[in-house]
């Protein structure tokens, strides 16, 4: 992942193959029972499987649901040593306080998805902020608001162009109940096609 | 069974239980403590699959107690905690020591004193963990610095414990505990295993408490069939409680003696770029991933910057300090307490060195600015080239 990142993410996805720095520097932030946790887990694993080091931290409250969440990702082809990001190169956000507390802090070519019903302002920066309905997706097309986190997992998947969509896939099979596996596919296809609007 | 040389992404603290396993913890007694909570958790999914046997005990004190009980059987045991339980099980801890069983207890270390803060890192336990039970006892100590470490250090710390019938502490920090990161899975056959030595003669002249001051005596099991007298007292050759200055001054000697006559088995530790450095950063556990860092932006800067990282904590390593001491370079040592193991650096610097700690005691982890900021305010010592003859 060489360091060049001067293509613009928002406007055209599909040429969006553009190379992230090395390490990359991802955080995934919300509420506590958003499953964002869950998420750093499945895409550190994902990228592990492609090859790359990977390493997941996070940092929650006591409780088990609501408080703020926040999970971690790194990416290399080098050894990883201080574990957490300092300037993160993406971010999500599903909530407006996640959004105001991190968006300050991303790189200056950034991509930052944020949820577009819960985050109602977006500060301004530099960044490239996509904003996408994923909360409103994974409540009324899928019918259950648990897979947002996989559905945003597609999408920023889609828009940063990381790992192949099957690693993705074989990842998020390995760590969701097998009941809810064909559930689970169909979020992150959903959060795949948000990108493509 | 799994792949060999299989990667996968692991929590510090599941891979300490796979490579418990691995190298043959049958045995785990424990009370639940975060951050060491999901060593509890995953023994207790997988002990009873391999024929082991998972007990909740009523608190920390119980649980040491247990895992002597079940080693002084013949079986592998191991216990998991934090600060608030690691204290309670001092006297347990000494009790090991004195009546030589191998153990392993984790101690994934959280902010205290007492309760503190439970799910914020710390390295604040380093000096109680080599002297928080009472008496002139030996002490092995490891730090691992990454969840693959974790698995090498867990797999060894069963292995000293065997090797010298003693307690061993695998000392964990809580980001080590919690991160998630790929760990290289060994294939658990080619591992090198160490088993307690056990009686090979007859049960007249057995002395499971004899031998020489640097000498690790036979142990039977329970059940054996040799006759067994267990006691914290001072004992003799076979156990029973004495009150000989000679027999008290034997054992406390060959108690410390047979570990500290062994210290280049036990002790490792890793160095980087240090050939060429004007200065060292010595660190370990999650502290040191934050000095590589710096180091590497040092280094970057133009500045010769070398690290010292151990993973043997006790015995304290001298030989790494000596060799960087003898050449007078500053050594920066940050920890996440207000200063412990920075003692032991000063000890062996003895002057020759200058020796700068670094504390930072808020919970948080060390940032590579603040370590680097730290490194360039180093002022080396003046030369001592002089002092120091070629070829002797």
């Amino acid at each position: 992942m060489p360091a060049d990142k001067s293509e613009q993410v928002q406007q055209n996805p599909e040429q969006m193959k553009q190379t992230w720095p090395d390490p990359l520097q991802i955080q995934l932030s919300g509420s506590g029972g958003q499953g964002l946790i869950l998420a750093g887990i499945i895409l550190a694993d994902a990228a592990l499987s492609e090859g790359y080091n990977a390493i997941q931290t996070q940092a929650y409250g006591p409780e088990a649901r609501g408080g703020a969440s926040r999970a971690e990702v790194i990416l290399s082809s080098d050894l990883i040593d201080y574990p957490h990001v300092q300037r993160p190169d993406i971010l999500l956000a599903l909530t407006q306080e996640a959004c105001d507390k991190y968006l300050p802090s991303v790189s200056k070519e950034a991509l930052v998805i944020v949820d577009s019903l819960l985050v109602e302002r977006v500060p301004e920066t530099q960044a490239n902020v996509l904003q996408l309905p994923i909360i409103q997706t994974a409540k009324q097309d899928l019918g259950k608001e648990m897979v947002a986190n996989i559905v945003a997992l597609g999408a920023l998947n889609r828009a940063a162009a990381l790992v192949s969509p099957e690693a993705l896939e074989k990842a998020v099979l390995k760590r969701v109940p097998k009941a809810y596996a064909d559930l689970n596919k169909k979020a992150l296809e959903a959060g795949e096609k948000l990108v493509r609007l | 069974m799994r792949e060999l040389a299989e990667v996968r992404l692991m929590q510090g603290n599941e891979a300490c239980v796979q490579a418990a396993l691995d190298a043959g913890v049958r045995f785990f007694g424990g009370y639940p403590i975060t951050p060491s909570t999901e060593i509890a958790e995953g023994m207790a999914e997988k002990l009873p699959a391999l024929g082991g046997k998972f007990i909740q005990m009523e608190d920390e004190i119980a649980s040491i107690a247990s895992i002597i009980g079940a080693s002084l059987a013949g079986v592998k045991s191991m216990t998991a905690t934090s600060g608030p339980g690691f204290s309670l099980m001092q006297e347990n801890l000494g009790y090991a020591c004195m009546t030589e069983v191998p153990c392993v207890i984790v101690n994934v270390q959280r902010g205290g004193p007492s309760t503190g803060r439970p799910t914020a890192p710390a390295q604040g336990d380093v000096m109680q963990a080599r002297w928080g039970t009472h008496g002139d006892h030996p002490a092995i100590v490891l730090s691992p610095w990454s969840a693959q470490e974790t698995y090498t250090l867990t797999v060894k710390a069963v292995n000293l414990s065997e090797r010298f019938r003693t307690p061993v502490i695998l000392l964990m920090d809580e980001v080590v505990a919690h991160l998630r990161e790929g760990v290289r899975m060994p294939d658990p056959r080619q591992l090198k295993l160490i088993e307690r030595p056990r009686p090979q003669g007859g049960r007249e002249n057995y002395r499971p408490f004899g031998g020489a001051l640097d000498e690790v005596p036979a142990v039977a099991d329970f059940g054996m069939g040799y006759r067994c007298n267990v006691t914290g007292l001072v004992h003799d050759d076979v156990g029973h409680p004495s009150g000989s200055p000679q027999v008290t001054n034997d054992l406390i000697r060959r108690l410390s003696g047979k570990v500290e006559a062994h210290r280049d088995e036990i002790i490792d530790y890793e160095l980087t770029q240090t050939g060429d450095a004007d200065m060292v950063i010595f660190a370990y556990g999650s502290t040191a991933r934050t000095s590589l860092r710096a180091l590497k932006l040092a280094r970057a800067q133009g500045l010769k910057v070398g690290m010292i990282r151990p993973t043997t904590l006790w015995p304290f390593p001298e030989k790494a300090i000596e060799e960087v001491a003898e050449r007078g370079i500053p050594i920066l040592v940050p920890e996440m307490n207000l200063g412990q193991l920075v003692l032991e650096v000063e000890r062996i610097a003895k002057g020759r060195s200058l020796v700068q700690p670094l504390s930072r005691v808020d919970g948080e982890l060390f940032n590579p600015d603040e370590i680097l900021e730290a490194v360039k305010e180093l002022k080396p010592v003046k030369s001592r080239k002089s002092s120091k003859k070629e070829g002797i």
